[in-house]
């Protein structure tokens, strides 16, 4: 006989956790389980992320935060009930009872009722213009208020203090003070030394920090006026966000006898069951081996447990690893393991630098052996180095202070990984050690990490690990003596940079020649698009001239973007991202008159898509007459230099970020490199533009510019790293021409900048002694060889539209004027659309 | 003169186009009675290919326009969307087995391309 179970759970909370959970047993749930699921939420909305809850004054809405839908209840069977918290449980019955009345039998509770704001009871916390910073309606109140403030506070310097804080500086208040209690920030996560960091950190971007602060009155009327501190001190302000930690909404567990803690927190055993078996708490009002965790990834691990014991299945909930990695207000702060801990019970390493704003502090053992706990401030890069290292106690190297300074006069950092024991784990998602890597590397050959995660999956799950196996890779191959070619393809027995130095001295500037001096065979769509790279890196000559044109990869070949159905689409520069309204309206005639989609790109440009071959000439004959250039968006070359408005027009930019946004693009556009690449300028240190996430990024300093490289988006996204401080605008261009002209000269075929630079010996300090210090003595040559390539830049497209000949090759069919009959088109919000594939 | 066909199927040859309308070791697309054919014109190799317009691994009308080269010897041309790779002798594709393109002879005469289409 088959049989269903039905099994009625009641969900007490609709916050992160309460949703996850819903989430979790909805996927562990088995064929032959039906639940009834009932959900009662206090707060008016679906759940939504309270992590990002800052970012509601960066721009987003509450929807961008919205974990789930009303549609995702309706159609996974879920009740939801909002504005209507549960008010009491008849544990006898098996049922709860809410606020507007509703009773609902349980075989499982679930308490998810999360944590309020704590309240210190300082006199004067009822008046206006005093909040708390938790819900998303809190921060309606606290926008609405602001408009009419000028000097904030917050009471509370640890994480979500300092998150609001950040808060209260998007919101344009003059003035923004954070006010704690203990002697130092974040005191759960940072010593002494790391706050000061920190404080000084902060207070370059324009906060006021008091610590060791007691508050002893607020101030003021109805509204208040400031606070009065217990050292006689006061400060005036006209809004407070109270952010003094949280309190674990345990009222409803009480209510119902359930066992709570005196200092707050229903009590749980490793099942997460209350002192009534029926009955779970899980999340930030639950307290589990002796302690709150408030943070997230320990919330939805609880969630996990339960609704895998739930489902039927076996898991504990075990002390969690309270590490944590963050990035505040632009600052890195990370911490891991016991980061206090203090000798005699162990080894204590030290790292101050003031200038760069940089402080890191390793816990080791006594016996020197093991890494105990530690905290990064300000250069958080070697954070999961160091958690593996500690998670996995390996065994240190006999100087641990390489850990966090790097290894000093020897190569850096590949020591660290290569030094592991056999049995360390580097890949914990797919429980991979290091001696299988080294394996698998050495005795059968997968020497790149796709072979590594096909034969042992190691890098699959969360990709942390990567760059560790990267480093493995290269420490196996090098003890095994081997120098790794990467040569092009059966064609050229040459890497790329061989083939570009052999390519320069023979001065050849055509693909047969090349192949007939170097190669051998036909040629491939391997090797032609990069030799077609390599002769437009040395000589910068038309790339559709001599018999240049069919060797340039899809794109390249006919200057444009060859898109979904077959047509293609047209980018026209447009540096900066500045555009006057005469230039917008050629764009949107021309985009009308040839039946274009239109769209915004990412790099504050706009993309004409649907474009035929046959058009593009007479497209482009059109935005040059208009002053338009190629934006090269087809091209392995400089794409866009994304600019912020800087000071011209921002009230907080330094530099003007737009002139030298667009000198920038201007100078390098059309270059062309082993693989695209971007740039962006940024006014001010809140870094609009995002420099920091481009192949070369520049943000103004009050002195200068600060130069960031070797940083991309896409599928691995990689952070730019410093290169140069406060040069002036003269340097910072000789800087990004030997930085671009060693990159081209040096990189791998389509490598990004952020690969060539992981895979450099010596890294960056490498790279900053090639390009800052000139240790080669290769500086002049490689402004040199750049300025050539500058020198004798021209538009392609202005070419093509000039050249019969060339523009002769822009049709779809060689013996009649026709376009592709078969490109056709659809409809979506009154643009058209590509066909969907096949 | 020049032809690659040595089968005996009754084939109908039709006048694509000139021979500067392809260049050199590069490709164009004629239409022949309502087909689009990929023409190639490998002058490294002094040979001349025909094969359909359409790659069959998304209905893509661009053979025409991707590289072609070699494979250990085997002539090829590599679809520019997502580069699938099919000899220019046997149509087969190089890198998925999955699909295949069919070829057809080209005759040269009088610097004018024919392409032989069977019955």
């Amino acid at each position: 006989m088959y049989s269903i179970t039905n099994t009625r759970i009641v969900v007490a909370g609709n916050g992160m956790v309460g949703y996850k959970f819903c989430e979790k047993l909805l996927s562990r749930k088995k064929n032959d389980q039906v639940f009834q699921i009932t959900v009662f939420g206090e707060e008016p909305r679906e759940a939504y992320d309270r992590v990002h809850l800052s970012e509601f004054f960066a721009g987003k809405s509450a929807d961008d935060l919205s974990l789930a839908s009303k549609e995702w209840y309706q159609e996974n069977g879920i009740k939801l009930l909002l504005s209507d918290p549960v008010v009491d449980i008849d544990r006898e019955q098996k049922c709860v009872r809410s606020h507007h009345g509703h009773v609902v039998y349980y075989d499982y509770l679930i308490l998810a009722t999360g944590s309020g704001a704590f309240v210190p009871s300082i006199p004067g916390v009822e008046k206006d213009g005093v909040f708390v910073y938790r819900t998303i309606e809190d921060l309606e109140m606290i926008r609405s208020h602001a408009a009419r403030a000028k000097k904030g506070a917050v009471l509370g310097g640890g994480l979500l203090g300092l998150e609001a804080a950040k808060a209260l500086l998007d919101l344009g208040l003059q003035e923004a003070h954070v006010v704690e209690f203990a002697s130092r920030l974040m005191p759960r996560q940072i010593d002494e030394a790391g706050s000061r960091t920190l404080k000084n950190q902060l207070e370059s971007l324009g906060l006021q920090i008091h610590l060791g602060k007691s508050t002893q009155e607020i101030t003021g009327g109805d509204c208040l006026e400031g606070m009065q501190f217990t050292d006689g001190s006061l400060l005036v302000v006209d809004m407070l966000v109270i952010s003094a930690g949280i309190r674990p909404r345990d009222e409803l567990a009480k209510i119902a006898g359930l066992e709570t803690h005196p200092r707050g927190g229903i009590i749980v055993n490793n099942q997460l069951q209350t002192s009534d078996p029926a009955i779970f708490a899980i999340g930030e009002c639950a307290l589990a081996h002796h302690m709150i965790y408030g943070l997230i990834a320990p919330g939805y691990e609880m969630a996990e447990v339960v609704a895998t014991r739930i489902a039927g299945g076996e898991k504990e909930f075990l002390p969690y690893d309270m590490s944590t990695k963050l990035k505040l207000i632009g600052t890195d702060v990370a911490s891991f393991g016991d980061p206090f801990i203090e000798e005699p019970a162990c080894k204590t390493i030290r790292f101050e630098n003031k200038a760069k704003g940089i402080y890191k502090r390793v816990n080791i053992s006594e016996d020197g052996k093991t890494l105990l706990g530690g905290i990064l401030v300000g250069d958080a890069s070697q954070y999961n180095m160091l958690l593996q290292t500690f998670k996995n106690k390996t065994i240190l190297p006999p100087d641990p202070e390489d850990l966090i300074l790097g290894s000093r006069g020897g190569e850096e950092a590949g020591a660290g990984v290569m030094g592991f024991p056999d049995d360390a784990l580097i890949c914990s998602c797919e429980a991979v050690t290091k001696g299988m890597l080294c394996h698998e590397i050495g005795e059968n050959g997968h020497h790149t990490v796709d072979a590594l995660k096909k034969c042992c999956k190691a890098g699959t799950g969360c990709g942390g690990c990567v760059p560790m196996v990267k480093d493995i890779i290269a420490g196996v191959m090098k003890q095994k003596g081997v120098y790794v070619r990467n040569v092009v393809c059966e064609h050229f027995n040459y890497t790329r940079q061989e083939l570009l130095d052999l390519v320069k001295m023979a001065g050849l500037k055509t693909y047969g020649t090349v192949l007939d001096e170097f190669g051998h065979g036909d040629g491939c769509e391997v090797c032609k698009p990069l030799v077609a790279s390599v002769l437009a890196s040395l000589w910068n000559e038309s790339i559709l001239q001599k018999d240049r044109a069919p060797i340039q990869d899809s794109n390249d070949r006919y200057l444009a973007n060859i898109q979904k159905g077959g047509t293609y689409s047209v980018v026209p520069r447009i540096p900066g991202g500045e555009i006057t309204p005469e230039k917008l309206i050629v764009i949107g005639q021309v985009a009308y008159k040839y039946g274009l989609y239109t769209k915004i790109t990412g790099g504050q440009r706009i993309d004409m898509f649907g474009a035929h071959l046959g058009d593009l000439p007479s497209i482009w004959e059109e935005l040059i007459e208009a002053g338009f250039e190629s934006g090269h968006a087809y091209g392995k070359s400089l794409r866009t230099v994304k600019s912020c408005v800087g000071s011209t027009w921002c009230r907080f930019g330094v530099q003007d970020s737009v002139s030298f946004a667009i000198e920038v693009e201007d100078r390098y556009k059309g270059l062309r490199s082993p693989h695209k690449l971007k740039s962006a300028v940024s006014g001010c240190i809140r870094e609009c533009a995002e420099a920091q996430s481009k192949d070369f990024g520049i943000i103004a300093t009050e002195k200068g510019w600060n130069l960031y490289v070797c940083g991309n988006g896409g599928s691995k996204p990689q952070h730019a790293q410093l290169l140069a401080t406060d040069v002036d605008k003269e340097m910072c261009i000789r800087l990004i021409d030997r930085f671009l002209m060693f990159y081209i000269k040096t990189a791998d075929p389509l490598a990004r900048t952020a690969t060539w630079l992981n895979k450099m010996e010596g890294g960056m300090s490498y790279l900053r002694a090639v390009i800052v210090e000139d240790s080669l003595g290769i500086a002049a040559d490689l402004e040199r060889d750049i300025q050539q390539l500058i020198d004798v830049y021209q538009c392609e497209w202005k070419e093509v539209v000039r050249n019969p000949e060339l523009r002769k090759r822009f049709t779809h069919f060689v013996n009649t004027p026709e376009k592709d009959p078969s490109v056709t088109f659809d409809t979506m919000r009154e643009q058209k659309k590509a066909k969907e594939w096949v | 003169m020049y032809s690659q066909d040595n089968t005996a199927t009754k084939l109908t040859w039709h006048k694509a186009c000139h021979v500067n309308d392809i260049p050199e070791d590069g490709g164009g697309c004629a239409l022949i009675n309502g087909k689009q054919i990929a023409i190639f014109n490998f002058s490294r190799r002094g040979e001349w290919f025909a094969t359909d317009n359409q790659c069959p691994h998304r209905q893509q009308m661009a053979v025409s326009r991707g590289m072609i080269g070699s494979h250990e010897g085997e002539p090829k041309v590599a679809c520019p969307f997502h580069k699938k790779t099919f000899s220019l002798q046997t149509g087969k594709c190089l890198n998925d087995d999955n699909y295949a393109i069919n070829t057809f002879p080209v005759m040269v005469e009088e610097n004018l391309i024919y392409i032989g289409i069977g019955k």
